[in-house]
């Protein structure tokens, strides 16, 4: 316990770079997937196409995947932005099918009818097919928040600051309470963070709520 | 495109492969800790997921249970139970079957839930026991689902023995945890490949065996 107060600044600091870390790679992730999502959900091949590729991004491990980014993207190894653009692919491989399918079960005849109300193109799909399509996209998005905060932590092998940190600094001077505030503090963040997107989504989609109907 | 060049000559040089520590051994270790992991998982998670799907109790305890893990970070987890438990195999692995645990479960309980309760009906009327209905009807109309949650734990296993090289072990993921202690980039690159390689060899294979074992009754109707 003195531990945490003694180091409390650092502990916050890192839990903060933490939660930059997670939290960058998950909205670029969830982004990407909403037009990739919407042409998967429109053409029968893109579809086969795009989840395959998905799925053999996800089976990457990420150790290797944030090692092998420099080579990619022309970075330092020890650079976080291999870290932030790895969990990006993985946010959106993960994201990709939910996005895909959330599109793909909005209503014909709903789509049909917001047409014959006079919604066109852009403004159909982001007034009435993201709305319709949202609560499974919120589903999704708060499974590839919790995954990538979990994610981050192995940032810390290649030298990129998180509570990951303190699991490796914690080993090596053979101090267990160090790794159980990284291991708390990480679930305590994942926990957060799915508690925000459930509170926003409560806010941007006030017909979801409970007694609403 | 120079270090793509320098790392290729790495996983291709004959020397590399051979002697205690090279790529072949290594790799031979990796899958070794993989299979083992796997083995004990599918012990334990299959039958409480048949259990679960079958009598349709425990779910509320097994299902946040299950959710609330993919919180935890597996390499905390992993250096947690090494410095409580000591060095050797034996701390990761029972760090890694905790991991693998919740997917297979997952894929077995919805795998037997989502069988027709006609089906389970039926098997009862032609005179089976509770055991040769699980056995002989509800197991192989579960397969494919449960190989697919063996599946996800697999991919998942590969990773995290890969990260667990961090502590003194073997596996695969020596060459990248070393490569970077001496600032060898080509090492750990090569190394990375042929990680990637083994995950998605893998899940090849997995993708594989879903597909030979699904009951061709079930295949027909898809």
């Amino acid at each position: 316990m003195t531990w945490l107060l003694a180091n409390l600044d650092q502990v916050a600091q890192y839990a903060l770079q933490h939660l930059v870390l997670a939290v960058l790679p998950t909205v670029i992730g969830a982004a990407l997937s909403l037009p990739l999502g919407w042409l998967a959900s429109r053409h029968r091949v893109g579809r086969g196409v795009l989840l395959s590729a998905s799925g053999l991004l996800y089976a990457i491990p990420s150790l290797p995947l944030f090692i092998v980014m420099p080579a990619l993207i022309g970075t330092q190894i020890l650079d976080p932005i291999n870290v932030v653009v790895a969990l990006s692919f993985y946010a959106l491989a993960l994201m990709l099918r939910t996005s895909a399918d959330a599109l793909a079960s909005v209503d014909a005849d709903l789509r049909l009818a917001a047409t014959a109300v006079g919604f066109a193109g852009r403004q159909r799909f982001w007034g009435v097919e993201l709305p319709t399509a949202g609560p499974v996209l919120l589903a999704g998005l708060r499974v590839v928040s919790v995954s990538t905060v979990s994610l981050v932590t192995v940032g810390a092998l290649v030298g990129v600051q998180s509570l990951g940190y303190f699991f490796v600094d914690g080993y090596q001077r053979g101090f267990a309470l160090e790794i159980a505030v990284g291991v708390v503090g990480t679930v305590v963040i994942a926990l957060a963070l799915d508690a925000l997107i459930v509170l926003a989504g409560r806010a941007l989609m006030p017909w979801t709520r409970k007694g609403a109907r | 495109m120079n270090v793509v060049a320098e790392a290729l000559a790495w996983v291709m040089d004959p020397e590399k492969w051979s002697g205690p520590s090279g790529i072949g051994p290594r790799l031979v270790e990796h899958i070794g800790y993989v299979g083992l992991t796997l083995a004990i998982a599918v012990a334990i998670a299959v039958p409480i997921g048949i259990a679960i799907g079958h009598t349709g109790r425990g779910r509320e305890v097994v299902v946040p249970f299950t959710g609330a893990l993919r919180a935890l970070p597996t390499l905390g987890l992993v250096t947690l139970l090494a410095l409580l438990l000591g060095n050797g195999i034996v701390p990761p692995l029972i760090a890694l079957v905790v991991l693998a645990i919740p997917p297979i479960l997952a894929g077995t309980y919805s795998g037997i839930e989502a069988i027709d309760p006609d089906t389970r009906g039926a098997a009862r009327a032609i005179g089976f026991t509770t055991g040769q209905s699980v056995w002989r009807v509800e197991l192989p109309l579960a397969l494919p689902l449960i190989a697919g949650g063996i599946r996800s734990a697999a991919l998942q296993v590969i990773a995290t023995w890969t990260v667990a090289a961090f502590l003194p072990l073997g596996g695969l993921g020596r060459f990248l945890i070393d490569g970077l202690a001496v600032r060898d980039y080509a090492q750990m690159l090569g190394g990375s490949i042929v990680v990637i390689a083994l995950a998605l060899a893998a899940d090849l294979v997995f993708i594989l065996i879903e597909r030979v074992i699904t009951p061709r009754g079930v295949r027909a109707q898809r």
